[in-house]
């Protein structure tokens, strides 16, 4: 137990949970408190101690799938003994589910063709019965996954083709198609509406079922330490934009709302403490009566530093688009604490989209906005960064002041079109600073048609903004 | 260290009998902090029942419930303990002349002198408590170091005075909106309980058991909306303690069943934002 338990811990660490030493210890102590066959408060003895930060706790989960869970007689993977004694009795259920006597010759599920088996799943679905849920999760991995062992392949391909083949979107529809016959005839939109997001739901329920299936068998062939290798991800704020799957941009975005309020915050803060405004005579002197006239108490002017007024210039093509996107929304998110923000949104053609921002409290829609409506392209839709700023320079140069701020996002992959530095040594004369984030790597910078550098000479620097960490570490230091 | 509770599992239903209705996680980790004497940490959306959940455990456990609301600008006079300086200036003054300066300046830093606040009155209490410490994200991280000594060591230094340790331990809870990156040592010494919305069975629990005179399928009903509602890309998501707001409305205005109109009058009372209320008004009604 003890080894297991150190593996795990070790694992974590490598998935870059901050685990110390005090929480491993009181992990061990935790768990000599709870029985250790409920495996439920197992791991919420584990996550308590282990884990502070709830953004983390997706990983948690994982790893802790990995090593614990083998464990359990429920989970035993040759379907023999009590699992089999499940199987028959959901055999029975589905025969009568749907009125056939006849049955199949052997009582389990392996002799159902595959017609039948989805009448049982959508059985299933509508009943939202749990148990018979699993079972067919493990009956489906069986089947269609066509797992071998000792075979180099991630769980993602098996999921993939086990779920190709029973088509939950179809099923979606057809459990849709089902409750409206129930009711007899037609369901009112928001009826619809409820119903879809219960079986949506359910079906999630069901795909985690089949994931979680998959997994332990792939931990049985490989080991655990080997399993949770391949399944390690990085945290949601080291997740690099440029790379990042829908799913993690979902879990990106969730993550980007409680940041901004921490930042937001961190800098209102920033702004109030830290700094002595000058001598407020009057609250002084008002203060003083207290005292008999004598100035005991001298009070002092809040401190007003001027906000920055921030211009933001940003890539929208394909392979920067997302960290635009971010980049874009948190600076929105915040936009109070800069006395201005204006937007410019570049392929080879440049636009303004302040705007888009102005007219909606929605960040999200303002974003669909500029994505769907601005109008950035200008010959062929490749990234011309010397043409933008060049027709920047033409139509806005002159509104850049010493107060303003130019933040450049980009990878200066300029497709070996002309540079038009100059135009960046022009803002930086006439700006209070001249930024560039860069969503790459710095290794990657200067290769190929890469130009970073020279543009970087004439700014007051260049930062790496891969994730949501340097991302923030940087606005921070912005405002 | 205490044993108020003996399992998880009367935890839970002692939380129930308080009309509190807990869940695996929650329940567990309120179960290990008593056998661990260790604070919770409790973190999670506004409005999910992390001060409800201290207030829930005093009540079933029957002690006295001790409350220090953090805000920016708490110290250690707000927090600890304070000499009470008017008390000492007279006790001075009275003595004018008569005894030796040495005597008078151990008398006056006696605990007479002492002015208890919520943290100092955990500890000296006599009879069980339970100390919540809310919104602790709002103090400045200098002043977090405030609570690591009591959190820690169930003690509190007073350099006149020495160090006053517990008579008991007492379960303390500290509420987190999350506004800010508490510290790793903060961090450390707590159990970490991150509470979210919800599960849509337990929100039409919840419902059913603090709303009066709802009937089941109007809970139901209501859970089943708020979830697709939270499933929006809102401002602000709607919280359990504005579901129970939205489900007291509907039963005074004697709405039995929700269609999408009466939803659409009432969303208000969920929500806080006209773009939200738009946006979930749009929801609800197409698609």
């Amino acid at each position: 137990m003890l080894d297991l338990l150190s593996g795990f811990i070790v694992e974590l660490r490598n998935a870059g949970l901050p685990v110390s030493l005090t929480e491993n210890l009181d992990a061990m102590e935790a768990i000599m408190h709870i029985p250790l066959e409920d495996r439920e408060a197992f791991k919420y003895a584990l996550g308590a101690t282990l884990v502070k930060n709830h953004a983390h706790w997706r990983s948690f989960e994982t790893v802790f799938e990995v090593y614990f869970s083998l464990r359990g007689p429920e989970y035993a993977i040759d379907g023999s003994g009590e699992g089999n004694a499940d199987l028959d009795e959901f055999m029975r259920q589905m025969q009568n589910l749907q009125g056939q006597g006849e049955g199949k010759g052997g009582g389990t599920m392996d002799g159902l063709t595959p017609e039948e088996l989805m009448n049982i799943l959508m059985n299933a679905l509508m009943n939202g019965d749990q148990a018979m849920m699993r079972a067919l999760a493990k009956q489906a991995v069986q089947r269609f996954a066509g797992m071998e062992p000792g075979r180099p392949v991630g769980g993602t391909y098996y999921l993939y083709r086990t779920l190709r083949n029973l088509d939950l979107d179809g099923m979606l529809d057809k459990l849709m198609e089902a409750s409206r016959q129930q009711v007899g005839g037609e369901l009112t939109n928001l009826e619809e509406r409820l119903e879809r997001d219960e079986y949506q739901d359910r079906i999630e329920k069901f795909k985690q079922e089949v994931e979680a299936e998959i997994r332990r068998r792939l931990v049985a062939d490989r080991g655990a330490e080997a399993m949770a290798k391949t399944l390690r991800k990085p945290l949601p704020e080291d997740v690099e934009f440029m790379h990042a799957s829908r799913d993690e941009m979902q879990h990106l975005k969730k993550a980007l709302q409680p940041l901004t309020r921490k930042l937001a915050a961190r800098l209102a803060r920033k702004r109030r403490h830290g700094r002595k405004g000058p001598l407020d005579f009057r609250n002084t002197v008002r203060h003083s009566l207290a005292y008999g006239g004598v100035p005991a108490e001298p009070k002092f002017k809040y401190p007003r530093p001027a906000k920055p007024e921030l211009i933001v210039v940003a890539d929208i093509s394909g392979s920067v688009a997302a960290f635009a996107r971010f980049t874009l929304m948190l600076v929105y998110a915040i936009s109070n604490q800069f006395s201005k923000v204006r937007a410019f949104v570049f392929i080879d053609g440049i636009d303004e989209v302040t705007d888009y921002f102005k007219k909606t409290e929605d960040i999200g829609e303002a974003i669909h906005r500029i994505n769907t409506e601005a109008d950035v392209i200008w010959v062929d839709g490749h990234s011309d960064y010397g043409h933008a700023f060049e027709v920047f320079w033409d139509k806005w140069g002159k509104e850049i002041g010493p107060k303003s701020t130019v933040m450049l996002l980009g990878d200066a992959r300029n497709n070996y079109h002309a540079s038009q530095s100059w135009v960046i040594k022009e803002m930086r004369a006439k700006a209070r600073h001249v930024y560039w984030l860069n969503p790459e790597p710095k290794s990657y910078w200067n290769t190929g048609d890469s130009i970073v550098g020279e543009y970087g000479t004439f700014t007051d620097g260049v930062y790496e903004c891969r994730n949501l960490r340097q991302l923030e570490a940087f606005v921070e230091k912005l405002a | 260290m205490g044993n108020r509770f003996e399992t998880v599992q009367e935890v839970r239903e002692g939380l129930k009998k308080v009309n509190y209705l807990a869940d695996e996680g929650i329940a567990g980790v309120a179960y290990l902090a008593d056998r661990l004497g260790k604070p919770v940490l409790v973190e999670g959306p506004a409005g999910t029942g992390k001060t409800q959940l201290a207030k829930s455990v005093a009540e079933l456990t029957g002690a006295r419930l001790i409350r220090l609301q953090c805000y920016e600008g708490l110290d250690e006079s707000k927090a600890l303990y304070e000499w009470n300086y008017k008390k000492q200036l007279l006790r001075i003054q009275a003595d004018k002349g008569s005894e030796g300066w040495t005597e008078i300046h151990d008398d006056i830093f006696g605990k007479e002198f002492l002015l208890t606040r919520p943290l100092l009155e955990a500890i000296t209490a006599d009879e069980p408590v339970v100390l919540l410490i809310d919104e602790v994200d709002r103090v400045e991280v200098e002043t977090e170091a405030l609570l690591l000594e009591i959190l820690s060591e169930y003690q509190v230094s007073i350099p006149e005075l020495g160090t006053i340790t517990a008579k008991q331990v007492p379960l303390v809870f500290l509420t987190s909106n999350n506004t800010r990156e508490l510290s790793e040592a903060l961090k450390r010494r707590c159990l970490f309980l991150h509470v979210d919305y919800p599960q849509m069975e337990r929100e039409k629990e919840i419902v059913l058991t603090k709303v009066e005179g709802i009937t089941e399928a109007l809970a139901d009903q209501i859970a089943r909306i708020v979830r697709s509602i939270r499933q929006l890309d809102l401002k602000k998501a709607p919280s359990v303690s504005e579901t129970l707001d939205w489900a007291r409305t509907l039963v005074l205005l004697g709405i039995e069943s929700i269609d999408a109109e009466k939803a659409k009058e009432t969303l208000h009372v969920l929500l806080k934002y006209q773009t939200d209320i738009a946006k979930a008004a749009k929801e609800l009604s197409d698609d």
